[in-house]
C-alpha cells in the first residue's frame, strides 16, 4: 500500500514536469501554427509511455538503488573502514582513500550507462549520422569520461584543492582538442557534456561528495562537498573528443 | 495486421535492452557489497522489486521517446522554419528552456541547499524569508539563462556559427567570473550547469536541434543540429556567479 501511495507522488511529480511542455506545445500548434497535431493519437501514447515510465522507473531507483548507493558511499567513506581506526586522523592521506575512488569511477560508470538522457542523445545520433556514430560506442565513451570524472572529483575532495584548478585545466584541454578533433565530432561532444548528469547520476553522486566532504578531515561541506557533478559534466567532453580523435587517426594509418 | 507474436518479441527485446542498461549498476553494487564491504544487502527482496520497476520503467520510457517526444520535437521545429516566422521561432525555444527548467526538481534542491550556505556563510540575511527569496532569485536565474541558452543555440543553428567560438568565448567569461565570484558559490554554481537538463529537456531538446539542422539548407543535422544542450549547461554557471555577484556585491 505504501509503494502504490509513493509512486502516485512520483507520478504526480512527472506529469508535473511534462505539463509546461504540453502547454507549449498546444499553444504553438493552434495558435501560431495552427494545424492539427500530427499523428495524435501515437503520440499521446508515446506521452503516456513516458510518463509512466519515467514514474516506474524513479519508484524503482528510490526503493532499491539510492538508499543502497548512499549507505555504501557513506561506509566506504567512513574513517574506520579507511583507517582501521576510530581514532580521530587530523590530516587526510589521499592515498588511503583507493576504495572510494574506485567505488566513484565504477559508479560514475554504471549510472551513466542507465541515464535515460545519454540514450536518448545517443539514439538520435546514431539515427543522425546514419549509424557512423554507434549507440554503445558514445555511451561507453561518455560512461568512461564520468567515471575518470568522478573519481578525480572525489580525489580533490580528499585532498582539498581548489575545484577551478581542475576546470580550468579541463577548459585548456577542451579548447586544445577542439583545434584538433574531426569538426563533425564537436558539437556532440560538447553536448555529452550536459546529458550524462540527470535523474540517475546526479543523487547518487551528489551523496557521495557530501558524505565524504563531511567525513573526511579537515573539509568544510559547504565548501568542497559540491562540484562533483561539474567534473562529470567537463570529463566526458574531453573522453568523446579524444576517441573521434583516436579513430580518426587510427583510419589514417591504416591507409 | 501485426502478429501477435511480434509484438511480444518487441517487447521481450525492449526489456532485454533495459535490463543491460542496468546490468552495470548491479554489478558494482554486488562487487562493494560482498568483495570490498563484506556486508549481506539488506532488504534484498525490495531492491529486487526496485531493480525491476526500473527496468519496466526504463523500457517504457525508451519505447515512449521513439513514438511521441523525437517526433513531436522534430515536427514542431521543422513547422516553425518553414512558418519562416523567426520571432516565433525563438519566443519557443525560450519558453522551451525556460518552462521546462522552472520547476525542474533537481533546480528546486540544489537551489534551497545553495541558500542555506550562504545564510550560514553570512553572505546573506539567514532569515527564512530571506532564504527563500534568494533560492527563488537562484531558480530564476537559472531558469532564465537555460532559455536564452537554447535561444542563442537555434540562433547559432540559423546562422551556421562554428559552435566552438561560442563555447570557448562562454568557457572564458567562467574563469573571469570565477576570479571575482564569492567562492561559496563557485562549487554551487559549476554544478548548476549540470542538474538544469532534465530528463524529459533533453530529448525535446535534441530533437529541436535535429530538426532545425535537417530543415535550413547547408546545414547538417550532426555538425549544427547538437549543440544547444552544451550552451544550456554552460550559461546556468555563468548567470548564477553573476547572481552571486549582485547580490552579496
Amino acid at each position: 500500500m505504501e509503494f502504490i501511495s509513493d509512486f502516485g507522488v512520483i507520478l504526480l511529480a512527472t506529469c508535473r514536469d511534462v505539463l509546461p511542455i504540453i502547454v507549449l506545445i498546444t499553444f504553438f500548434q493552434l495558435l501560431v501554427l495552427r494545424q492539427p497535431i500530427p499523428h495524435l493519437r501515437r503520440l499521446v501514447v508515446g506521452g503516456v509511455y513516458v510518463v509512466i515510465g519515467l514514474a516506474l522507473f524513479l519508484a524503482g531507483l528510490e526503493k532499491a538503488l539510492f538508499p543502497l548507493g548512499k549507505i555504501m558511499a557513506s561506509q566506504l567513506s567512513d574513517p574506520v573502514f579507511i583507517y582501521g581506526t576510530s581514532e580521530v586522523v587530523e590530516q587526510a592521506d589521499w592515498k588511503a582513500y583507493g576504495w572510494v575512488y574506485l567505488f566513484a569511477a565504477m559508479i560514475g560508470f554504471a549510472t551513466t550507462i542507465a541515464e535515460p538522457s545519454l540514450i536518448a542523445v545517443a539514439f538520435k545520433a546514431s539515427e543522425v549520422s546514419a549509424g557512423t556514430i554507434k549507440q554503445w560506442g558514445l555511451r561507453i565513451t561518455v560512461a568512461v569520461g564520468v567515471a575518470f570524472g568522478i573519481s578525480l572529483g572525489t580525489f580533490r575532495i580528499v585532498t582539498g584543492t581548489p575545484l577551478y584548478l581542475y576546470i580550468l585545466v579541463g577548459y585548456l584541454i577542451v579548447v586544445v582538442q577542439t583545434l584538433f578533433a574531426p569538426k563533425s565530432i564537436i558539437a556532440l561532444a560538447y553536448d555529452s557534456g550536459g546529458v550524462t548528469t540527470s535523474t540517475v547520476t546526479v543523487p547518487l553522486v551528489a551523496a557521495l561528495g557530501l558524505g565524504l566532504a563531511s567525513t573526511v578531515p579537515g573539509r568544510n561541506p559547504a565548501l568542497d562537498g559540491f562540484g562533483l557533478i561539474a567534473f562529470a559534466s567537463l570529463c566526458p567532453i574531453i573522453t568523446v573528443m579524444g576517441y573521434a580523435q583516436f579513430m580518426q587517426w587510427f583510419t589514417q594509418r591504416k591507409k | 495486421m501485426i502478429d501477435k507474436a511480434m509484438i511480444i518479441s518487441i517487447i521481450f527485446k525492449k526489456l532485454r535492452d533495459a535490463f543491460t542498461d542496468l546490468l552495470p549498476i548491479i554489478i558494482v553494487i554486488a562487487f562493494f557489497q560482498i568483495v570490498v564491504l563484506q556486508q549481506s544487502l539488506p532488504q534484498m527482496g525490495e531492491v529486487l522489486f526496485g531493480a525491476l520497476l526500473v527496468v519496466l520503467g526504463l523500457s517504457l520510457f525508451v519505447q515512449g521517446l521513439e513514438m511521441g517526444l523525437f517526433p513531436i520535437g522534430e515536427a514542431m521545429a521543422q513547422a516553425l522554419a518553414r512558418k519562416g516566422s523567426l520571432f516565433w521561432l525563438l519566443c519557443f525555444a525560450f519558453a522551451l528552456g525556460f518552462s521546462t527548467t522552472v520547476a525542474e526538481p533537481a533546480l528546486i534542491a540544489v537551489a534551497a541547499e545553495a541558500a542555506k550556505i550562504a545564510g550560514q556563510g553570512g553572505l546573506i540575511d539567514p532569515s527564512p524569508d530571506s532564504l527563500k527569496q534568494y533560492a527563488f532569485g537562484l531558480r530564476m536565474s537559472v531558469a532564465f539563462s537555460v532559455g536564452l541558452a537554447i535561444l542563442i543555440g537555434v540562433i547559432r543553428i540559423i546562422r551556421g556559427w562554428p559552435i566552438h567560438y561560442l563555447i570557448i568565448g562562454g568557457y572564458v567569461i567562467v574563469m573571469l567570473m570565477t576570479i571575482i565570484a564569492p567562492k561559496e558559490i563557485i562549487g554551487i554554481a559549476y554544478d548548476a550547469g549540470g542538474v538544469t537538463t532534465s530528463t524529459i529537456t533533453v530529448p525535446l531538446v535534441a530533437a529541436l536541434g535535429v530538426g532545425l539542422a535537417s530543415t535550413i539548407r547547408g546545414r547538417s543535422p550532426l555538425v549544427d543540429g547538437f549543440g544547444l544542450i552544451a550552451f544550456a549547461s554552460l550559461l546556468p554557471m555563468i548567470f548564477v556567479m553573476g547572481y552571486g555577484l549582485i547580490i552579496f556585491g
